[in-house]
């Protein structure tokens, strides 16, 4: 709690025991209420059980599942190139960045490295999911608190991202287009200007929804001091991402590891803020976008030449081993712990995804809420239910 | 249309650019956690590897599990829990379900090969906990005994276990001592059996075999390649 800011932090205790101070004087009768499993706050089909003191959660459970698909067993069944298909509909607004933990994982089991231009677009195409992905998120957050113009905006600058990323893999949603060893096919001709054209786009994109949405003082109010989630509890809860930068805990992966890919080329800033609240991790993750538009800028301008495919057998066998590799997926840490036998395929797959440990802390958080800011705070931690049951 | 910082006047977000990023984890920094561990659990961590520029991987036994969770947050210095999950060494006897159905089924080993660090059971617990001032992660593994599949739970060390133990639970049967909750989190309440075990089949891969096994008509025109599986 030690970053929290202190008055910051006695106000919000205050307000919670003068609650506690008049249910107990009103002897209010709880009440259950079931939010979901089709809730439009639940971005698909989470299904939250909340018991009410008065306007007040006392307890909360989020009920995952409604949408397992199991890919954990069915890797088991699909050779290593067979499973990209597969992890591109974990996370599906950004599914371009689920594909390459997993091809990194492959890679380093085998002991190759793709060739420089291919890190070079498979960083760049990563970037681009986020902004595809995190866009929509500051769309959608104009939603979820009544506003309703931010989503217009959003849904119409994705789609110059999403044309882009159909460009150069051929899938708007599932590209679908990270190989063992490299990228299927080069960028077409012309995509590097477009793409320069669409970052502008988007910049201003960022700078229209900080003036509509951040700037607004009913968003203010509805997300400031709300669902403060203080450091020590964000890691022992595994939150990731956005989520963990908001409450002041400086880890990026992109910065913070030697892994493949080409962030080390570029300088971004990785922000963080000290608040830990709702609207911490929407601040957050607008800069992000702002950020991922001038990591792209910097890629496009010194995107190097030369193949796109490393050699690799036809037939790609994994050499035994274990191997652990995670990214800064656009909603935190994902990763994968990949155990080869010597197989055509994994022996295991271990998915670790972000939203998954961002859920598991909403019983925490939500403890002692309103009900409107049930809707705020699962808003602001932002999950996507794919990316929650896989 | 830059927006002047009116609103938020009052945030001052932390910079992190002008301070130097500490050195990437090096293969001494991992050594000296491994010797961390020794020292905290003496006997309770079994066997360590250090892979060379890569990770780090140590078993601990199944009574030291905590102990060893504790060691990791409170002297390695590993806040930040990233997961918790199992592994089922068992040979799938279904092999990647791509037999054919008609022919006999073929043999298969059924010899269990651990991984990395060893292990004398069938499953195994393992979690990822990451240290993030050093910039480096470990993977800690423990057998989970054959006849009685209990480890302690984690959630008294990290919180954030809770979720994924319920998964290990639900997936692999293994029970966690000290769980509040082990309730089932994708499947029925009276679903029976535990999907991720190797023993369990795949039955939509038994019902109805896989389309590159069953489809063995020449393509029309096609020569004869008879070669099969991935690749491109």
């Amino acid at each position: 709690m030690t970053d929290l800011l202190d008055r910051q932090k006695l106000s919000y205790i205050a307000a919670q025991a003068a609650d506690a101070r008049l249910n107990v004087e009103l002897e209010t009768e709880g009440m259950t209420l079931n939010i979901g499993p089709q809730h439009p706050a639940t971005h698909g089909t989470l299904r939250i059980i909340v018991r009410l003191d008065g306007e007040q959660v006392v307890w909360a459970d989020p009920s995952a599942g409604y949408m397992h698909r199991g890919y954990e067993k069915l890797t088991e069944v699909r050779t290593f190139p067979q499973v990209t298909t597969l992890v591109n509909r974990i996370d599906w607004l950004g599914s371009f960045a689920n594909e390459v933990p997993f091809i990194l994982a492959a890679e380093q089991l085998m002991d190759i490295e793709a060739p420089p231009r291919a890190q070079w677009i498979r960083t760049i195409l990563f970037e681009l999911s986020r902004i595809a992905n995190v866009g929509l998120f500051l769309g959608d957050l104009g939603v979820q608190l009544g506003a309703i113009t931010p989503v217009f905006l959003a849904f119409r600058d994705r789609e110059y991202v999403l044309n882009l990323i159909e460009a150069a893999t051929g899938g708007r949603f599932h590209p679908n287009f990270d190989r063992i060893g490299g990228l299927k096919d080069d960028l077409p001709k012309g995509w590097v200007d477009e793409t320069r054209q669409v970052m502008k786009k988007l910049r201003n994109f960022c700078d229209e929804m900080e003036n509509l949405l951040f700037g607004n003082a009913i968003f203010q109010t509805r997300t400031r001091g709300i669902g403060v989630i203080p450091k020590d509890v964000a890691l022992q809860y595994g939150l990731s991402g956005a989520n963990l930068r908001a409450s002041g805990v400086d880890w990026d992966l992109r910065r913070d590891q030697r892994i493949p890919l080409a962030y080390d080329k570029v300088d971004f800033k990785v922000w963080t803020h000290p608040d830990g609240d709702s609207f911490a991790r929407c601040w957050i993750r607008l800069q992000e976008t702002r950020e991922a538009t001038k990591i792209v800028d910097q890629l496009l301008d010194g995107l190097p030449s030369g193949p796109v495919m490393a050699k690799v057998p036809r037939i790609i066998k994994v050499p035994e081993g274990e191997a652990w590799i995670s990214t800064e997926n656009p909603l935190g840490e994902m990763g994968y712990y990949v155990v080869s036998q010597g197989d055509l395929g994994p022996f295991r797959v271990k998915i670790r995804t972000a939203s998954f440990n961002n859920i598991s802390i909403v019983p925490w958080v939500l403890r002692g809420v309103f009900v409107p800011d049930v809707i705020t705070i699962l808003a602001s931690l932002y999950f996507i239910l794919g990316d929650i049951d896989r | 249309m830059r927006c002047a910082s009116r609103s938020w006047s009052a945030v001052v977000p932390l910079s992190d650019t002008g301070t130097e990023a500490p050195a990437l984890p090096g293969d001494a920094l991992r050594e000296r956690i491994v010797d961390q561990l020794r020292d905290a659990l003496g006997d309770g961590l079994v066997d360590s590897l250090v892979k060379p520029g890569v990770d780090v991987w140590v078993r601990v036994r199944t009574d030291a599990w905590r102990a060893a969770g504790i060691a990791l947050r409170d002297i390695v210095g590993c806040q930040y829990f990233c997961f918790l999950s199992a592994i089922d060494w068992l040979p799938s006897p279904f092999g990647r379900g791509e037999d054919d159905p008609t022919a006999p089924p073929p043999e298969r080993s059924t010899e269990i090969r651990q991984g990395y660090t060893g292990g004398d059971t069938r499953m195994q617990v393992f979690a990822r906990v990451t240290n993030l001032s050093l910039h480096v992660g470990v993977t800690v593994k423990a057998d989970v005994p054959d006849d009685d599949a209990v480890v302690d739970s984690w959630i008294p060390v990290y919180a954030g276990a809770n979720w994924h133990e319920r998964e290990a639970h639900e997936m692999f049967g293994i029970r966690f001592a000290g769980h509040p909750d082990l309730r089932n989190m994708y499947l029925p309440t009276e679903f029976e059996g535990h999907p991720l075990r190797k023993d369990f089949p795949l039955l939509a891969r038994l019902v109805k075999p896989w389309p590159g096994i069953v489809d063995v008509e020449p393509l029309p025109g096609g020569d004869d390649d008879n070669e099969e599986g991935g690749g491109e």
